[in-house]
């Protein structure tokens, strides 16, 4: 591989998968939450959580990233007193990871939602009446449940941060070594006049990966499916 | 202990207003569909709040809507046994048994898992998947997990009404066994007579949102006037001890001085059993009939009558063996001009009882 690729494209190809597993494995645990809120609490605005959440799937990605530089930039309402305790956004890896989180989260989900949706209330019932406490009945029956729909929320997560760029580009801008992810690599490579062998080696590693995540998500959910059994 | 229920509920066009008592043993909550059964059940579990009303088991509130007491479900020790099972689809079947297990509030448990195994005969289904049991094993399951929560008090609602005939059969002397084997009282809704003359402690019938008679399985379903599962499925009990069994694969009964031949149980002599008497099985004479097939014929008086709104008419008997019901048409019982004190003979086929109308006595 690092024959075929050279090492500053061999860098953004490290760099997104870093970048798209902090952001999954960061997001799912809010993923799940907001799923889990959606699907079955009533709480007065609801509809404006279902709207935040939403929102990056139809707002330009390049608004999204404004947003984030406006609100983590270092001159920003959380980018600064966030500084003070020494995490940092702007322009650093971990800012590329925020926006790629932040644009997947809507595909997250959804997906993590409607398997929520397809868990029988009654059998949540059923564990209140054996005297389980509510955490206790997520943790124990809705969880193992929803796992198929868990995992083929943050493969799609996970496949959706990898090519993020409009509000990666526009939050963190294209850095090599930083915030020159797979997508802003292939871009700034196609801006230059002889770089278009190696945007075409990327793509090939888009590709792969791209099918790569998917061939996985499918094994993985019929090997929980098999367990979880019904 | 006693369960002590006082609800008032409406919703729709429909109010439930119920007050009774729930004394130890299997208390049959007992009507058709849309009685306010289940409403009841739930309200008991903590599933539903009512408009108003009070639960307590002994001296535990459950719910008390004027002193804003309200238990969570998971809070107020019961063992619930659903229709459909609810069995956790990816938890083995041991792992579902010992689900409320470490709920039981720290006290040494009174119930012992090979105790439960045991009873309802589960051992070998322990490792397998709910996905993989039959209807009636998922119901013995439900059975033991919920047993093996330690409840104060066991709800069951409708637990038999999705299975057929055999699967039925199969589960009611588990349910007999829960009544005689374990000391906890059970809360269990039907609207099977056959479960209520199985099972019953005591029962307390609901139409329509109302309690329209509570007592012992054997008043409740001896009365003409309370059929809560209608005329059709009307049939009163009669108590009786095992006599003999004899070699042409019949059993004699002794109810009191009365004999009454069935077809082979599976008891020793000696047993006490309470055998149901479908009415609409049963036929009256004003004579004692000569040349006739039917190997049981109790001589009796005319207690009461009840005419339908067909029809037919249920006919009270009082015999030596104890109270009969008998649906016969209105016609038949003015050609016989029945009315009450007129002697009469009711004959039962043998055939006509069904291994499932006979139970085993509950003695308390």
């Amino acid at each position: 591989m690092t024959a075929f690729l050279g090492p500053e494209e061999w860098q953004a190809v490290l760099l997104s998968l870093k970048v798209a597993a902090w952001a999954t494995v960061a997001s799912l645990p809010f993923g799940i939450l907001a799923a889990h809120a959606l699907a079955r609490w009533s709480f007065p605005g609801k509809t404006l959580l279902n709207m935040a959440v939403h929102l990056p799937l139809v707002l330009p990605p390049v608004v999204t990233g404004y947003l984030l530089l406006l609100a983590f930039g270092r001159q920003g309402w959380l980018g600064g007193a966030l500084a003070e305790i020494g995490v940092v956004f702007a322009f650093h890896w971990t800012g590329a990871a925020l926006a790629a989180a932040i644009m997947a989260f809507p595909l997250m989900v959804r997906a993590i939602r409607l398997s929520i949706e397809a868990v029988d209330p009654k059998l949540e019932e059923a564990a209140a009446t054996l005297g389980a406490p509510r955490p206790w009945i997520f943790l124990t029956v809705t969880l193992p449940l929803i796992l198929p729909g868990v995992i083929a929320g943050a493969i799609l997560a996970f496949a959706k941060a990898i090519g993020e760029f409009g509000a990666t580009i526009t939050f963190v801008s294209n850095i090599p070594g930083e915030t020159r992810t797979l997508p802003s690599a292939v871009y700034a490579f196609l801006q230059a006049p002889s770089g278009e062998d190696a945007a075409v080696r990327l793509v090939l590693v888009a590709i792969a990966i791209a099918m790569a995540a998917l061939l996985l998500s499918e094994w993985v959910a019929q090997r929980v499916a098999r367990r979880v059994g019904s | 202990m006693t369960l002590s229920i006082a609800l008032t509920h409406a919703f729709g066009a429909f109010t439930l207003d119920a007050t009774f008592q729930a004394p130890p043993g299997i208390t049959v909550l007992f009507g058709r569909s849309g009685s306010g059964k289940t409403t009841i059940v739930n309200a008991v579990a903590g599933l539903l709040t009512p408009d108003r009303g009070r639960i307590a088991f002994g001296e535990r509130v459950l719910l008390d809507t004027d002193t804003g007491i309200a238990l969570p479900p998971h809070r107020r020790a019961l063992g619930v046994i659903f229709q459909e099972g609810r069995l956790f689809p990816h938890l083995s079947v041991k792992a579902n048994l010992l689900y409320g297990r470490r709920f039981a509030r720290g006290r040494a448990p009174s119930v012992h898992l090979d105790h439960v195994i045991e009873m309802l005969g589960i051992g070998p289904l322990l490792a397998r998947r709910p996905g993989r049991l039959s209807g009636g094993e998922k119901q013995r399951v439900a059975i033991g997990r919920a047993l093996l929560a330690d409840p104060d008090l066991i709800l069951a609602d409708e637990p038999l009404a999705a299975l057929d005939q055999s699967r039925k059969d199969e589960i009611l002397p588990y349910f007999e066994r829960l009544r005689d084997e374990t000391p906890v009282p059970v809360l269990y809704v039907s609207h099977s007579e056959q479960e209520v003359a199985r099972l019953a402690t005591w029962v307390v019938a609901l139409n329509q949102g109302r309690i329209s008679a509570q007592g012992s399985a054997t008043e409740i379903l001896g009365d003409p006037m309370v059929t809560p599962a209608g005329a059709r499925a009307a049939g009163a009990l009669i108590e009786a001890e095992v006599a003999a069994h004899h070699d042409d694969g019949l059993t004699e009964l002794a109810a009191g001085p009365a004999r009454l031949l069935v077809p082979r149980v599976a008891q020793a002599p000696g047993a006490a059993l309470r055998v149901r008497i479908a009415a609409q099985d049963v036929i009256l004479a004003r004579e004692r009939p000569q040349g006739l097939s039917a190997l049981n014929v109790l001589a009796g008086q005319v207690a009461a009558l009840r005419p339908g709104e067909g029809p037919g008419t249920i006919v009270s008997v009082t015999t030596l063996a104890g109270t009969v019901l008998a649906r016969i048409t209105g016609r038949s019982a003015a050609a016989l001009e029945l009315a009450p004190g007129v002697a009469c003979h009711v004959i039962i086929k043998t055939l006509s009882i069904a291994p499932g109308d006979v139970g085993r006595i509950n003695r308390t």
